[in-house]
């Protein structure tokens, strides 16, 4: 047997290549083990509302603002319901008053001061609103002193002994999801009621929608039934022209609708 | 030799040394990157359990048919099976004890959220069954007719 010095080089230098690899590199992950290598969570909460169904009661908002201890008469909000009713003439009229919390049981009011006649709407809808939880959210971006921010599960927290109550945020939402929490002195907002979902629940607003226009989704879970909707079916999102990346998607959104 | 810029400098360095300190007693430990990236993870990591620990105050109906097993069935089994006991029972957290009684909405205004005549097209709220508040039964209590639980029920 000859061996030329070239190739007595080669094979231990290779050989020497191959040692370093440890048995480990050829192990084929599953997916849930990548996940967890790279400490990633196996959550995303998203959002469904289908403005097909919403009717106006309002019991979301009432269902919110008694869950969350949002004080109940003040005219601050989680989450709201709005109102489009577009007549003949293309005037959309808008109006949620104190959020939709106790209802729509009238006709909007129109300019003249007289309720609008039903025989001039061409067209209405209501468009409930709440936090989008977005993935580039511009309210954690601005915070100066790191009192809000999200959560691996894809929900932004405010941190009400952190916070200073500088209204940066308030600012910054192009939703306008943001307040100022009249008890606490801090920046608050729809949060999925993050206790509940952790907990196993639905938030307070999706359990007491009777007609099922809020529904609640785990994105990364592709047998959930609200994330198959949300990946098959045709949903639009609100602003997305401004690249924060929302998580509430809507079924039906009119381009009325901003 | 004493240089007169020498004592302004021991003093600010004083008070770098001191807001350094400062900031180790106040900032919490867990205060740091806890998420993807110092943009949107920059926290207090205890925060999230704080807020996982908020109280809970709507129960479910799953929580109401442990004991009220009759009304949930009949519910089940009527129009109004979609809404949920809370949403006219009120926020069941703490029923029974300490708070044995809830506070019922029987009024008119919650009835009207659904069933105040809407003439709006594309929503549902149409096909909802539907009053104009002035002209039926004014200013009485829906309940002295129609049974919530069973709307269908003549009570008459």
């Amino acid at each position: 047997m000859t061996c030329s010095r070239r190739d007595f080089l080669k094979g231990a230098a290779g050989g020497s290549l191959a040692s370093t690899l440890p048995l480990s590199a050829f192990v084929i992950l599953s997916r849930a083990e990548a996940r967890q290598a790279i400490d990633e969570s196996n959550l995303r909460w998203a959002f469904l509302v289908d403005t097909n169904k919403c009717v106006g009661c309002g019991l979301c908002v009432k269902a919110c603002k008694n869950e969350n201890e949002i004080p109940y008469d003040a005219p601050v909000t989680r989450t709201w319901v709005e109102r489009y009713v577009i007549t003949d003439d293309g005037h959309a009229h808008i109006d949620s008053p104190m959020g939709g919390r106790d209802g729509y049981t009238s006709m909007p009011v129109g300019e003249d001061g007289e309720e609008i006649d039903p025989d001039t709407v061409a067209k209405a809808f209501f468009v409930p609103k709440l936090c989008n939880q977005c993935d580039n959210p511009a309210c954690v971006q601005v915070c100066p002193v790191g009192a809000t921010y999200q959560t691996n599960d894809g929900v932004v927290l405010v941190d009400r002994d952190w916070c200073i109550g500088c209204g940066y945020c308030i600012m910054a939402c192009p939703y306008g999801v943001r307040f100022f929490h009249p008890e606490h002195k801090v920046a608050d907002k729809c949060n999925f009621c993050y206790h509940r979902i952790t907990d196993g629940m639905l938030p307070a607003c999706v359990e007491c929608c009777s007609f099922g226009a809020r529904r609640i989704a785990n994105l990364k879970d592709p047998d959930d039934p609200v994330t198959k909707i949300i990946t098959t079916e045709r949903v639009a999102v609100l602003k997305d022209e401004y690249g924060t990346k929302p998580h509430v998607f809507y079924l039906g959104l009119d381009a009325n609708v901003r | 030799m004493k240089w007169h810029v020498l004592r302004p400098l021991w003093v600010a360095i004083a008070l770098v040394g001191a807001i350094f300190v400062a900031r180790a007693l106040i900032v919490p430990d867990d205060f740091g990157v806890h998420g993807r990236n110092f943009t949107y993870g920059f926290h207090r990591l205890s925060n999230i359990q704080e807020w996982r620990d908020f109280p809970i105050k709507y129960q479910g109906r799953e929580a109401c048919v442990e004991c009220h097993e009759d009304n949930v069935a009949m519910l089940d089994r009527a129009s109004h099976a979609t809404v949920e006991c809370e949403n006219c029972h009120g926020p069941a957290a703490g029923h029974p004890d300490p708070v044995e009684l809830l506070p019922l909405n029987t009024t008119r205004e919650l009835c009207l959220r659904c069933h105040a005549r809407l003439e709006l097209p594309n929503t549902d709220r149409g096909d909802l069954v539907g009053i104009v508040d002035r002209r039926h039964k004014r200013r009485q209590k829906c309940t002295r007719c129609h049974n919530p639980h069973d709307p269908a029920e003549d009570m008459r």
